[in-house]
Formats: C-alpha cells, sequence, structure tokens
C-alpha cells in the first residue's frame, strides 16, 4: 500500500449517475488482489474533508505506444453520484490531479477450483467483483446474478460476459431481465448447483438475505461490506462491524477497512449487522 | 510519498525542539489522541521517528466496546465522531501495543481515561511502571457515572479531584486535556494546574450534532458526538490563546490543524506543541508535511529556533 499523487485518465458517465473512472495507478498490478480497494481524496481544497473509499473495478495497463509514451499501468473505479464527495468527482476530467491511498484491506480468498463460483451483485456492488470474476475464470466455472431497482442500475454486465461468465439480471421493477429480487434467483442456482461457493456484494438488506439463503444451504459465503470511513487504515475505528461472538461484555469489533472489506460470513454477528447501512456510492 | 532531496544550505537549519513537562521533544508535532490509533496503523506510511511524539488512542481499564454505528459523519470542513471510546484496555495495550512503540525513538504519550476517579487512578497507576511509557495524557471529558454522568472536565471541583487523585499515583508527566464545552476554560485550566498536572493539551472536540433530513434520524448512532478537523480550529485558537495567559504549565495546542500554517497560530499565541489529528485521516503524511512546513518557515522568517516564536502574538 502507498500513498501518492496520480492523475485522471478519464471519467465518463456510463449510465445516469453511474461514472467509470480510470486513474494513473503504478504498482497496482504487483500491489493489488481483488477485493481491495482505494481512498480516493478528491481534491486538496475542502470540501469535502475527507477521503472518499472505492473498490477497484479492474486493474488495466495502456501499452507503450510509438511516440515514445511509456506504459501507463491504471486502475478503474466505477461509482455511483450520491453526495458531496461523488458530486465533486464527476466534474473531474482527464489530467487533474488527485491523491491515491491504497491498495487497502483484505480482497476475497479465492477457494477451490473445483466448486462452482456463484457472484451477487446489487447496484453499485457490483464493481469489487469483476476483478474477482477475473481471477475465478481462470480454473472455475463463474455465474454472476445481478440484481437492481431498475434497469439503470445494472451495469458492466457485458463486460462480465465477455471473460466467459454467465449472467442472470433481475431488476425489482422489471424493467430488465427477471423481475424481482436477485436473491429469489439465487435460491433456485444454490438448488440446482449444491456444491457452489458464494461471493456478494451490495446493498446491507440485500447482503444479509443472501446470508440467511447460503446459511441455510450451507453453502460458504464470503461478502464485501460498505460502510462510512474516515482513515481506512484501521485508525479512526469509524467503520467496525461486530464480529462473531460480539457481545457487550466481550466486544468483537472488526474493521471494515483493514479486517474487511471482504468478510467470511462465518467471521461476522449477522444477528446485528441490521444498523450498519450506509448510503454511498460504490464505496466501501 | 518520495521525500524531496534538497542540497545542503548555507545557512544553519533551525532548531525545532522543544521541551513539555520534562519531555524532550525533536519537534513540537504529535498526533491527537484517537486519530493515530496506537502508532503501527501508520508505520506504512509515514516514518513515526520524525515525530515529536507519539498520542495514543485512549485507554481504560478494561476494554471497551465503543457505540453502534455510524459512528462518523463528514460536516462542514470537519467531522463529527462517536467512537464510543473503543480501545484494547490498559493491560492489553502494554502487552501487545507497547513493544512496538517502545522501538520508536519518540516519546510515547499515553492517553488515558475512566468513568470514575478510582478508574483514572488505577490506570494511572499501572502505566506508572512501564517502561517505555514517557508522558501520560489525561482525557477528562468523560462522564463521572457516579456522580450523575456530570462530565469531569466540565465541573471545576470534579476536575481537580480527579487530578490529584491521578497525580498521587504517578510518578510521569503529566498532561491533562481538556474540553471546549465548557463557559469559561480558565477556571478548569487553573483547576487542573493547582491539582498537579505538568502541561495541559486543548482542544478536546467540540459536542455537536448532524441531521439525515430525509429519515429524519441523527446521522451519528449516538445521536450527539464530537466535531473535529479544520472547522473548529479559530475556537481551539482561541481558547489556547486564553488558557496560556492563566496558566504557568505548557500548553499542547490541538484543534483542526492541517498545514504548517495552522501549527504556527497556535504556537504564536503561547502553545508549546501542538497535535495533528483528523488531518492523520486525511493524508497519512499530515504530520510529516507540518514539520517540514514549520521549520520552512524558520529558515524562511530567520528564526533560529521555534521557541523563539512561542508566545510572540503581537497586539
Amino acid at each position: 500500500m502507498k500513498n501518492y499523487k496520480t492523475i485522471i485518465l478519464s471519467n465518463q458517465e456510463i449510465a445516469p449517475h453511474y461514472y467509470r473512472m480510470r486513474i494513473l495507478a503504478p504498482d497496482y498490478h504487483k500491489m493489488a488482489s481483488p477485493g481491495q480497494f482505494i481512498m480516493f481524496r478528491v481534491q486538496r481544497a475542502l470540501p469535502p474533508l475527507l477521503r472518499r473509499p472505492f473498490g477497484i473495478f479492474r486493474i488495466g495497463c495502456l501499452p507503450a505506444d510509438c511516440d515514445g509514451m511509456p506504459a501507463k499501468e491504471y486502475i478503474e473505479i466505477i461509482y455511483k453520484v450520491v453526495g458531496s464527495g461523488t458530486e465533486i468527482m464527476q466534474e473531474l476530467h482527464e489530467g487533474d490531479r488527485i491523491e491515491l491511498l491504497g491498495p487497502l484491506g483484505r480482497g476475497f480468498e479465492l477457494g477451490d477450483p473445483a466448486e462452482e463460483k456463484i457472484l451477487v451483485g446489487g447496484g453499485i456492488g457490483l464493481v469489487p467483483l469483476f476483478m474477482l470474476a477475473e481471477e475465478l475464470v481462470k480454473s472455475s466455472r463463474v455465474r454472476l446474478l445481478m440484481g437492481g431497482r431498475t434497469r439503470e442500475d445494472i451495469i458492466a454486465v457485458t463486460e462480465f460476459e465477455r471473460l466467459g461468465v454467465e449472467t442472470y439480471v433481475s431488476t425489482e421493477d422489471g424493467s430488465l431481465g427477471e423481475a424481482g429480487l436477485v436473491t429469489q434467483v439465487l435460491e433456485r442456482k444454490l438448488m440446482k448447483y449444491p456444491q457452489a461457493a458464494v461471493f456478494a456484494c451490495g446493498p446491507m438488506p440485500m447482503i444479509d438475505a443472501v446470508q440467511k439463503i447460503c446459511a441455510e444451504h450451507k453453502t460458504p459465503l464470503q461478502v464485501s461490506l460498505e460502510a462510512l470511513m474516515a482513515c481506512g487504515v484501521g485508525a479512526c475505528l469509524g467503520c467496525v462491524v461486530k464480529g462473531a461472538g460480539h457481545s457487550d461484555a466481550e466486544p468483537r469489533y472488526l474493521c471494515t477497512c483493514k479486517h474487511g472489506p471482504v468478510f467470511r460470513a462465518e467471521q461476522l454477528d449477522w444477528t446485528r449487522l441490521d444498523e450498519t447501512e450506509s448510503e454511498c456510492g460504490g464505496c466501501k | 510519498m518520495a521525500e524531496i532531496q534538497l542540497p545542503e544550505s548555507t545557512t544553519r537549519r533551525p532548531r525545532m525542539a522543544v521541551e513539555i513537562a520534562g519531555l524532550k521533544l525533536k519537534n513540537p508535532v504529535m498526533p491527537a489522541s484517537g486519530t493515530f490509533g496506537y502508532g503501527e496503523e501508520y508505520a506504512p506510511y509515514l516514518d513515526l521517528n520524525q515525530l515529536g511524539a507519539i498520542v495514543t488512542k485512549g485507554l481504560s481499564l478494561n476494554p471497551k466496546a465503543g457505540n453502534n454505528t455510524p459512528r462518523i459523519c463528514e460536516t462542514v470542513s470537519g467531522m463529527l465522531n462517536a467512537i464510543g471510546l473503543q480501545n484494547v484496555g490498559v493491560d492489553a495495550f502494554v502487552r501487545h501495543k507497547m513493544p512496538f512503540l517502545e522501538q520508536i525513538n519518540a516519546p510515547v504519550i499515553v492517553n488515558f481515561f475512566g468513568n470514575t476517579q478510582e478508574e483514572y487512578a488505577e490506570v494511572a497507576a499501572r502505566l506508572d511502571d512501564v517502561p517505555g511509557v514517557a508522558g501520560l495524557e489525561m482525557n477528562i471529558s468523560c462522564p463521572n457515572v457516579k456522580h450523575g454522568g456530570i462530565v469531569f472536565g466540565t465541573d471545576c471541583d470534579a476536575a481537580h479531584e480527579v487530578v490529584s487523585l491521578v497525580r498521587k499515583r504517578t510518578s510521569k508527566p503529566l498532561i491533562v486535556k481538556l474540553t471546549p464545552n465548557v463557559t469559561d476554560i480558565r477556571v478548569t485550566a487553573r483547576a487542573v494546574e493547582d491539582a498537579g498536572a505538568d502541561a495541559i493539551s486543548l482542544i478536546n472536540t467540540l459536542t455537536g450534532m448532524a441531521v439525515d433530513v430525509k429519515t429524519r434520524k441523527p446521522r451519528l448512532a449516538n445521536t450527539i458526538g464530537g466535531l473535529s478537523g479544520p472547522a473548529i480550529r479559530p475556537v481551539a485558537v482561541r481558547l489556547v490563546h486564553q488558557v496560556v495567559q492563566e496558566v504557568s504549565v505548557p500548553v499542547i495546542g490541538i484543534g483542526g490543524i492541517a498545514r504548517a500554517m495552522d501549527a504556527l497560530e497556535f504556537l504564536i499565541v503561547g502553545a508549546t506543541a501542538v497535535q495533528v489529528g483528523t488531518a492523520n485521516f486525511v493524508d497519512p503524511n499530515a504530520m510529516a508535511t507540518v514539520i517540514d512546513g514549520l521549520e520552512e518557515f524558520c529558515q524562511d522568517e530567520g528564526i533560529e529556533d521555534i521557541n523563539d516564536l512561542i508566545g510572540t502574538l503581537e497586539g
């Protein structure tokens, strides 16, 4: 993990309120693993004061060109404009200078290649699953169950398809794919593929429902959580979640930023996760 | 971030060392308690050896769970927090966190708190013979559970009593950290000095609140939290200014410091050292930037010793 000043390579709207940003990010190939995140300093001036956390969507490289420009390693993030930080971010352009801290946190464990892999993404929660899919397709069968409120929340699905991931889309209003919740699709898939491992990221009610389904089917589950963060390195203790076995007498708080953002389901106290929902745009 | 190598200057480098309650600091910059964990969290980003001192997260006698989430929320040029003083407890700190801190070439100041007088005294006593603990910083912004939850630091008699008691139980330099949430901070400052404080640090966070207008719920699970960040700096500078005129012990200025210019305001009004808090969250390298900036300012202004700057407010 490093903290450095860098520049934006591109920042484009890909759907209403959704943006894809490419940031020049040397060494991320060597440093980052699927599920990790970055803290993005929007600008040196205020506001916003605090950095914003974002899951890494993809790491890529622009090849060296014949004009002598060296190869450029970059990371891609996808974010939804929801608040003061992301409102400023949507105005940023190629060449704008920003500060990047990362890669941070613990990512996904890839698990046994023989398992069927089922990824469950809700809206902007899809973001950290792409890098994971890139790794998993090398040795396993991978399916993506993608859910959203409406068709505008279904992003980047074709990119998963290009990796060879079988994708199933559902929207709550039925405007794209199956009408209903992504968790209904998950239940059907788990009936069909009992030897699966599930990886989920999305809003807390979705994560909660996915956990209940996986617990019933005794399916291994890893979740990537979102939380409000100030520091991203485990110092402020603002982003904690209750770990398994937590009680007031024996507190077992885990930092989403440092012990997560990816947790195995059995690490967490699911009876107490209800109060942790936050409104953030693709942040961890 | 890469350090910029400057050519050897012909002018002499200014002396940056200051002394507080017998503690020799190589420069006047240290983290504010609760924004720097136990030091190790920031070691990947910042050379801890360059700091004037290290101030740990606040410790209680027993481990403390802290509050429910959400615990933080950003406000205009600041943030509210209600972490709830989550910490590992004094014994676990000594066993698991001190070994790392002992290797750092900077005095370790251990922040601590209690909810009863006895708890304060007991934590101080347990830290008294711990090698590597250079000094103590006592957070008196906690409710006294035996007296209706009134905050020690908002009642000058309670503050005097608890500091006197701690004073008897520790031989280490004792810094008392004041709450700004009082009518007249000079009264509390005098009380803790009289009770035996070797130094005073201020300000702790200002109490505040924010509301999510859509859900009509408080943004913090705890409803009320502590405001920090650049937004509170003018308030902090004013309070430090008032306290330095009232007491003879050294004062450490805290509140919204992110750059050298901010730290200089506190030094000029009379603080001997400063603590950097929320800025550490924004930039893990913030304290290094402040230290470099202070040195540069002294060089530019022809100040040979940073002590010559302290308490030089004009007019």
